[in-house]
């Protein structure tokens, strides 16, 4: 209440209608609606499938023209290249580590990347495949190092051993890889050598005995394989040590105690045949045997294993 | 009585239907307020363990997941006397319980309190053809009940098998399998007003629900209100509305009578407001904040201020003594129980074993009620609060409840009623015949 009270018509202080009060029922409408929009169905519809189909509706109408498309297309390959050329993920530079000179220039020659590339373009796994055709590398490692560097670090190929073939003489690595091919013997004089069809595909057989040999090394010229099952050790004086397929290494060290014990591969014997574990045989050389043959009084044997006429000897 | 047969299992095949898709709607239309819950029911059985909820009386298989209660509108005395508003009504709880439980309710259980019920005892018997007692033998005793004239425009409610005998074995709850050469067995029948019941239907409907069932409002504070041995032995359910006093009687599970009273709450308030000179809503709040029955000294010193909004001082300040207020609830509360004292004395309340009677319903809150009670309906009196249902809200478990909870237990575990069982072929003929008649002429 103001104090004073202004009398002038029009002036009066009306006092605000009576608040009409609501009817708190919902309308039929409303009670209606509410009761559809409670059912599961409508439910999911209107919050799901509504708006989906009509973000659909819109996308295909939009889509539905020729030039929209191809601008479209047009617009993201732009924004992809871009991002893609962005200087930071240029590759400018390559770093090849671990690898021999020969390999790596071949390396260089053989990753067909013209630097600087996108790293984008760069496809990694192709080029690994590649380069791991290459017989030397035994492992790479590709990645793209931030800064823009393309490294490989090659795990080189070791030779462990040379294998004589029909078509010339290749290095071996311990698993019988192939890592290069040698001129000849002398190139690498300190590998063991080995021969004959399949030998490759046991070298690890054959790097054991070789460990084996250990005194009589001096004296081996090598190994050869024997219709692909067992091995030959050959040594100078053409003497050969006839290995068994199965134990071999056991049959070699029994045969190296038989020289410690008697000087066996001292004597004049061409073949010591251990191919029956049980029952060593050893094939003597001409020499001895006419030497034998004298002292019996028989007939003395030509340098080919035959009985030489009586007449020539007289 | 073959048309409400019909109707009554109609509203059995709609419950179970509903049951069926899980969500039911419970809708109790009082006079001065309307509770709406919505159960579901999961079907397993299991017993969640929460405070106070015990696995017992078989509420186990549901929970309440939404409830809302407003002032009803539109009704007078339990009856519906304008139809639009308490549809409104009915629109307000339904939309309000929904949107607390997120489902919609299509199926609803109402009851019903007013519409003059009046119930009577049948008993029937019949000649076991067979020597035993099989299905269609209890469908056709129970058919074979005589019906006094109900009156015109009456409708049966309930009713319920409450005792069967076999030749001279009686209070048998189940006879099915016995042997003997007669059956008997004693019917309750509750009747309403047919166009009161037909309101409500119409009001329902309009709210776009089905009618799953329906139940006196007497009968369902009952189940909810007293426990399971009171059930058993005997007892009386006082439940106080607001338009009216529902009155019924218990013995062996079953109920055997109910009645109304037509004073209540309102009644009171309205007392109030002309005893004390103050309009209703002041009369409303005079009565539930300090209301009472038993006046005592300090009463009369206990100053109320009766607020107004006239601009006139003397009157906008007026006081009125608590005592004045006890002093003009207390004849019309003494009234009510001597109304209900009548009732039960044409029950025969007197000669039952037990003479349990429990209050219930929003009026039984009356401080003192209980103390006045034991004076005139007699010495074993207890004020009931409704059973403790899972998931129902605490403001929603006082006592003005309990015919809601008890529709609820209607609704899990209806017991049986007449319909729950066939009807015996012979009982109408004529129109199976024309029924026939008709399908064939449709079909063919």
């Amino acid at each position: 209440m103001p104090v004073v009270i202004d009398h002038r018509p029009g002036k009066q202080i009306t006092p605000p209608p009576a608040r009409q009060r609501r009817d708190p029922a919902p309308s039929r409408l409303k009670y209606r609606l509410e009761r559809m929009w409670l059912t599961p169905l409508y439910r999911r519809v209107l919050r799901v499938g509504l708006p989906a189909f009509v973000i659909a509706l819109i996308a295909g109408l939009w889509l539905s023209d020729e030039d929209r498309r191809a601008a479209l297309k047009d617009n993201v390959a732009q924004v992809v290249t871009k991002v893609q050329s962005r200087d930071e993920f240029q590759v400018r530079l390559m770093t090849i580590e671990g690898a021999s000179p020969v390999v790596d220039r071949a390396l260089r020659a053989m990753l067909p990347v013209d630097l600087p590339a996108s790293s984008f373009d760069i496809d990694l796994p192709a080029l690994r495949l590649q380069v791991m055709q290459l017989d030397a590398v035994e492992a790479i490692d590709l990645r793209i190092k931030p800064g823009g560097i393309l490294s490989a670090v090659v795990t080189e190929r070791e030779p462990a051993i040379l294998w004589r073939h029909a078509r010339g003489i290749d290095m071996l690595d311990r698993g019988g890889h192939r890592v290069a091919s040698v001129t000849s013997r002398e190139v690498r004089p300190e590998l063991p050598l080995i021969s004959g069809e399949g030998a490759d595909l046991a070298t690890g057989e054959a790097l054991a005995l070789f460990d084996a040999a250990g005194p009589i090394l001096p004296r081996v010229r090598g190994l050869v394989r024997r219709g692909e099952r067992r091995w030959d050790l050959v040594l100078d004086h053409d003497q050969r040590i006839l290995l068994p397929e199965t134990g071999a290494t056991i049959a070699l060290e029994a045969a190296i105690a038989l020289d410690r014990a008697e000087d066996m591969l001292g004597r004049d014997i061409s073949v010591v045949d251990l191919r029956d574990p049980s029952r060593p045989v050893l094939r003597l050389g001409i020499d001895a045997r006419n030497t034998i043959r004298q002292a019996r009084s028989l007939p003395l044997l030509g340098p080919d294993g035959r009985v030489l006429p009586e007449e020539t000897k007289g | 009585m073959a048309e409400l047969y019909q109707t009554q299992r109609a509203m059995r095949n709609m419950r179970r239907a509903a049951l069926q898709r899980g969500v039911i709607g419970i809708l109790d239309i009082g006079t001065s307020k309307i509770a709406c819950l919505v159960l579901r029911f999961d079907g397993t059985g299991t017993f969640r363990e929460t405070d106070g909820v015990g696995p017992m009386a078989g509420q186990v298989n549901f929970r309440v997941i939404g409830a809302a209660s407003t002032r009803s509108r539109g009704m007078r005395r339990g009856e519906i006397e304008t139809m639009a508003e308490t549809e409104r009504a009915i629109r307000t709880v339904v939309a309000a319980a929904q949107k607390v439980a997120g489902v919609r309710v299509d199926h609803v259980i109402a009851c019903l309190s007013g519409g003059r019920p009046a119930s009577y005892g049948l008993a029937g018997e019949i000649t076991l053809a067979s020597g035993k007692v099989g299905d269609h033998d209890v469908a056709s005793v129970l058919a074979a009940c005589e019906q006094p004239d109900f009156g015109r425009g009456r409708e049966v409610l309930h009713a319920q098998p409450v005792n069967f005998a076999v030749d001279n074995r009686s209070s048998l709850a189940d006879p099915r399998d016995h042997l003997g050469n007669k059956l008997f067995c004693d019917m309750h029948v509750l009747t309403v007003d047919g166009d009161v019941i037909g309101n409500l239907v119409q009001c329902i409907r309009r709210c776009d629900l089905e009618l799953a069932g329906i139940a006196s409002a007497p009968y369902a504070s009952a189940r909810a209100a007293l426990v399971e041995d009171e059930q058993e032995l005997g007892a009386a359910c006082i439940d106080f509305g607001g338009g009216g006093t529902g009155v019924s009687v218990f013995i062996k599970k079953h109920m055997i009578f109910s009645d109304h009273v037509p004073i209540g709450g309102n009644l009171i308030t309205q007392d109030i407001g002309q005893g004390l000179r103050v309009g209703l809503p002041v009369a409303e709040r005079l009565k539930t904040l300090n209301g009472g029955v038993e006046a005592t000294g300090r009463d009369d010193r206990d100053m109320i201020d009766v607020g107004a909004e006239t601009g006139d001082w003397d009157a906008d300040r007026r006081q009125v003594s608590r005592a004045d207020v006890i002093g003009v609830m207390r004849p019309r509360v003494e009234e009510i129980l001597e109304n209900v004292r009548g009732v039960l004395d044409a029950a025969g309340f007197d000669s039952m074993p037990s003479q349990q009677i429990v209050l219930t319903g929003g009026g039984s809150q009356i401080p003192g009620l209980d103390g006045l009670a034991a004076r005139i309906l007699g010495p074993n009196i207890r004020c009931g609060r409704p059973l403790r249902i899972d998931g129902l809200a605490h403001q929603l478990t006082d006592p003005s409840f309990s015919s809601a909870v008890g529709l609820a237990l209607f609704a899990a575990h209806p017991q049986d009623e007449w319909w729950d069982f066939e009807m015996p072929a012979d009982s109408y003929p004529g129109r199976s015949l024309r029924r026939a008649y008709r399908w064939f002429k449709n079909n063919w």
